[in-house]
């Protein structure tokens, strides 16, 4: 059989990343908006907007953890202890977020101010840490072999180094971007003004960040400018930088129109989905970068294989759910009802 | 750091992390059959009954799945981030099973979840009720899964081992290892002992306060009847399941017995009370019953059964903790068996629900069979060691290597955040079962679903969003 496993593993890994990332970036990025606005009125509605939206992320998680483990159990043990603390910090930042959220709702008016304190706490500790944790695997994971196999060579505290710092500063910045555009899509008047003129900022920094760290990557790995600056792959890539551009023209200018809608939202998760994509080109074939490829940390094809049968079948129904939550969910805004 | 080594951190933490978890998914799986059940009372009898309690329970069960899905994604990072070399040991065969237990929680949850929480007005009475009895369905296939992967570190079979890993030779065999079965059946009757147990509690409370209405009647009386079969049942599951441990892990049964080793042709005695001691190969403090132990490990009078100096000092798992901990389990167990007798005597004598200290003893035991069940996790689980796969792969070699004061610090984060998270969330779950089952108002019923401000995915949000402090829902 001339099946692939782990390549299509790696795909539906890579995904479902993406689709955590679609599914609570917008309200981590609320989370980290909420400081800027102190109604109490204001604030519900923010998180009345992704109220109806913002589920099923935490599975996601647990899905990618999961489906690591089956179809990529090496790199799951290596990344994972070597991520140990961010990895960790990013946990209890989503424990806090995702309790804050249901429990601000439910708690007594003179204890609701402790409920926000979490939620933006959460968001913020979330969202900084997932990024780190990105900066460092992406910036390369130190691997030794050993009698049992190869281990993480590395200290407690390797991620404390300015790429991944940047790499945190740089998600904060994209979550807070979805977040703004997707207010401006979800709401009027005063809240989608201040909003509005949030984003152009949040945007350039955005901009900023890719920049960074598309100049940085290729100067610190040779492998990574191999892979973008020599053909004939060149000619394969060149859309990715096009695309960005583009995404950005199309997000300045989409936010300086009449009536913004879901323009801004849709090119910041396009800008976000053109990044994302840019590292993994960069990173290809390696799941622990820059040494072990996917077919080196891959499982047994017996548990791939396996595994592979009920994800293909549930998957699907899952994001077709999804979708028809979202489509159903979109309609009603067409039609100007609000949600409570 | 106070003499624990990395190696203790990590598995204080994963013991931890696993206990405060176990809790709320054993409660989801009891109570998602009781409320089946409940359902499939009220469509056929249409007593007003059964509706307030389903409405009643609904809620506390919404909020612990919540929890519980909460409580579980530090379970599924906790194999890599701490138990690095079992992840690459094993990752083969417990990764795949523990995909497939996620793929049927996510199943559940974007499906059949949404529409028991909020689809009572929006789908038919018969369409709602397939969705509760699929949820229950749900719990208990994930519960499989679970057990499967558990099982199978306890009792490995169906594997080869390549390249130094594990590598499985054929699933059926791995998922059905000798354990499995009664395995699988001691931890379901267990949630649904220690749901009853609850459930019994909580109508106790009501009937001590003289909240005497029909549906704490009826959930205190069904209760008593769940307790009356399941107690016993657990008791025989639990033989089983021991007589199939001494079978396969006979270490694991020698520390709990406090068994070092035979004397002659002698039969064993049942240890009642003893403080094994590790360091010199003894009891201290011991009291015994001559042949019982005989009786109850082989169900012959003159059995014999290995005794822990049988197995290697570096073979053998603490029998200091598990000879208590089994015991603490089937304390519990025999008390919730009295209880259900003696509730069983009330009822025929039509003293049940006015017996004060029947109530009070009730409600007093309401957490046993949870405890219950957490002190068996910890018998089986640390009569496992030193192996983390048994015969395999030793726990030692399994762990990542951290420093201890990495693992200290998160450690101590864990401790802290999950206390003030968890607190907060089981004092809210206390709120909703003081405030009683309300006869239930169909136009207050929870909305939800695709466009509406409540989704499927927040079980949490079909229970009400303010409770007073004078207990009722608002």
């Amino acid at each position: 059989m001339g099946i692939d496993l782990s390549a299509i593993w790696a795909v539906i890994i890579f995904i479902g990343v993406f689709m955590y990332v679609v599914m609570d970036g917008f309200d981590l990025g609320i989370g980290m908006l909420y400081p800027f606005v102190p109604d109490r009125h204001e604030r519900d509605v923010m998180m009345n907007t992704v109220a109806p939206v913002w589920d099923g992320n935490e599975t996601w998680l647990v899905l990618g953890g999961a489906a690591l483990f089956a179809a990529f159990p090496r790199a799951y043990a290596i990344v994972l202890s070597a991520l140990y603390l961010p990895l960790i910090f990013m946990l209890l930042g989503l424990i806090f977020r995702g309790i804050a959220f249901e429990f601000r709702f439910k708690a007594l008016d003179h204890e609701r101010h402790i409920w926000d304190k979490a939620f933006i706490g959460g968001s913020l500790t979330a969202a900084f840490f997932q990024g780190v944790s990105l900066g460092a695997y992406v910036h390369g994971i130190a691997v030794v072999s050993t009698p049992a196999g190869p281990q993480y060579a590395g200290g407690a505290l390797d991620w404390l180094q300015p790429f991944p710092i940047m790499c945190g500063l740089g998600v904060m910045v994209a979550y807070s971007l979805l977040g703004c555009t997707w207010l401006i899509f979800r709401t009027e008047g005063e809240l989608q003004k201040r909003m509005l003129s949030t984003a152009r900022p949040l945007a350039l920094l955005l901009v900023l960040a890719i920049i960074a760290v598309s100049i940085w990557t290729p100067l610190a790995d040779p492998d990574v400018a191999a892979r973008w600056f020599t053909m004939p792959g060149m000619l394969w890539f060149v859309p990715v930088p096009v695309l960005v551009v583009v995404g950005v023209v199309l997000l300045l200018r989409s936010l300086a129109g009449d009536a913004p809608l879901h323009g801004p939202f849709l090119a910041s998760l396009g800008l976000i989905f053109l990044g994302y994509t840019g590292l993994a080109i960069s990173i290809w074939p390696n799941i622990v970068p820059p040494t072990i490829s996917i077919w080196a940390a891959a499982s047994p094809p017996a548990s791939q294989g396996f595994t592979l049968v009920g994800t293909l079948v549930i998957l699907p129904i899952i994001l077709g759910y999804s979708c028809f939550s979202y489509y159903v969910f979109r309609g009603k805004v067409k039609l100007g009802e609000g949600y409570h | 750091m106070l003499g624990f080594t990395a190696l203790d951190l990590a598995r204080i933490q994963f013991g931890f992390t696993v206990s405060f978890h176990i809790i709320f998914p054993a409660l989801s799986i009891g109570l998602a059959s009781y409320l089946a059940v409940l359902e499939l009372c009220w469509l056929r009898t249409k007593r007003e009954v059964y509706r307030d309690l389903y409405h009643f329970w609904l809620k506390i069960f919404a909020v612990n799945f919540g929890i519980g899905v909460v409580s579980g994604i530090v379970l599924a990072y906790q194999f890599g981030t701490n138990w690095s070399f079992f992840s690459q040991f094993a990752g083969g065969i417990t990764g795949p099973l523990l995909t497939y237990e996620v793929l049927t929680a996510f199943f559940l949850e974007a499906g059949f979840l949404g529409v028991m929480l909020f689809g009572w007005n929006r789908v038919g009475p018969a369409l709602h009720c397939f969705a509760s009895v699929m949820v229950a369905i749900g719990t208990l296939i994930s519960t499989t899964w679970i057990l499967a992967s558990n099982s199978f570190m306890q009792t490995p079979q169906g594997y080869a081992i390549e390249n130094g890993v594990l590598v499985p030779a054929d699933w059926l065999e791995v998922i059905f290892n000798p354990s499995f079965p009664y395995r699988l059946l001691h931890m379901s009757v267990g949630a649904f002992l220690a749901t009853a147990m609850v459930v019994a509690a909580v109508g106790a409370w009501h009937l001590l306060r003289k909240n005497d209405t029909p549906a704490v009647r009826t959930m205190f009386s069904m209760a008593m009847w769940m307790l009356l079969v399941t107690a016993p049942l657990q008791a025989l599951l639990g033989d089983a399941h021991g007589i199939n441990t001494l079978e396969h892990q006979p270490a694991k049964i020698a520390g709990v017995e406090g068994h070092w080793q035979n004397q002659g042709d002698e039969p064993l005695p049942l240890i009642v009370f003893a403080i094994p001691d590790m360091e010199n190969e003894t009891n201290h403090f011991q009291i015994a019953i001559p042949r019982m132990g005989s009786w109850i490990l082989t169900h012959t009078w003159g059995g014999q059964i290995k005794g822990l100096k049988d197995f290697p000092k570096e073979d053998r798992p603490n029998a200091t903790i598990i000879f208590f901990t089994f015991r603490a389990m089937v304390g519990l167990g025999m008390a919730m068996i009295a209880l259900a007798l003696w509730a069983a005597w009330q009822r025929r004598r039509h003293a049940m629900y006015s017996s004060p200290w029947l109530l009070r003893v009730t409600t007093v035991m309401g957490p046993a069979g949870l405890i219950a069940i957490l002190a068996g996790w910890y018998t089986t689980e640390i009569g496992r060691q030193p192996w983390v796969v048994y015969g395999l792969l030793r726990t030692k070699d399994a762990v990542s290597a951290h420093a201890v004061g990495t693992l200290a610090l998160s450690l101590g984060l864990f401790i802290l955040v999950y206390a003030f998270v968890f607190g907060v969330a089981i004092t809210y779950i206390f709120r909703l079962m003081r405030s009683g089952p309300a006869r239930f108002d169909p136009g207050h019923a929870a909305t939800g679903g695709p466009g509406q401000a409540h989704t499927p995915s927040r079980p949490l949000s079909a229970a009400p969003d303010q409770i007073s402090t004078n207990g009722s829902a608002q």
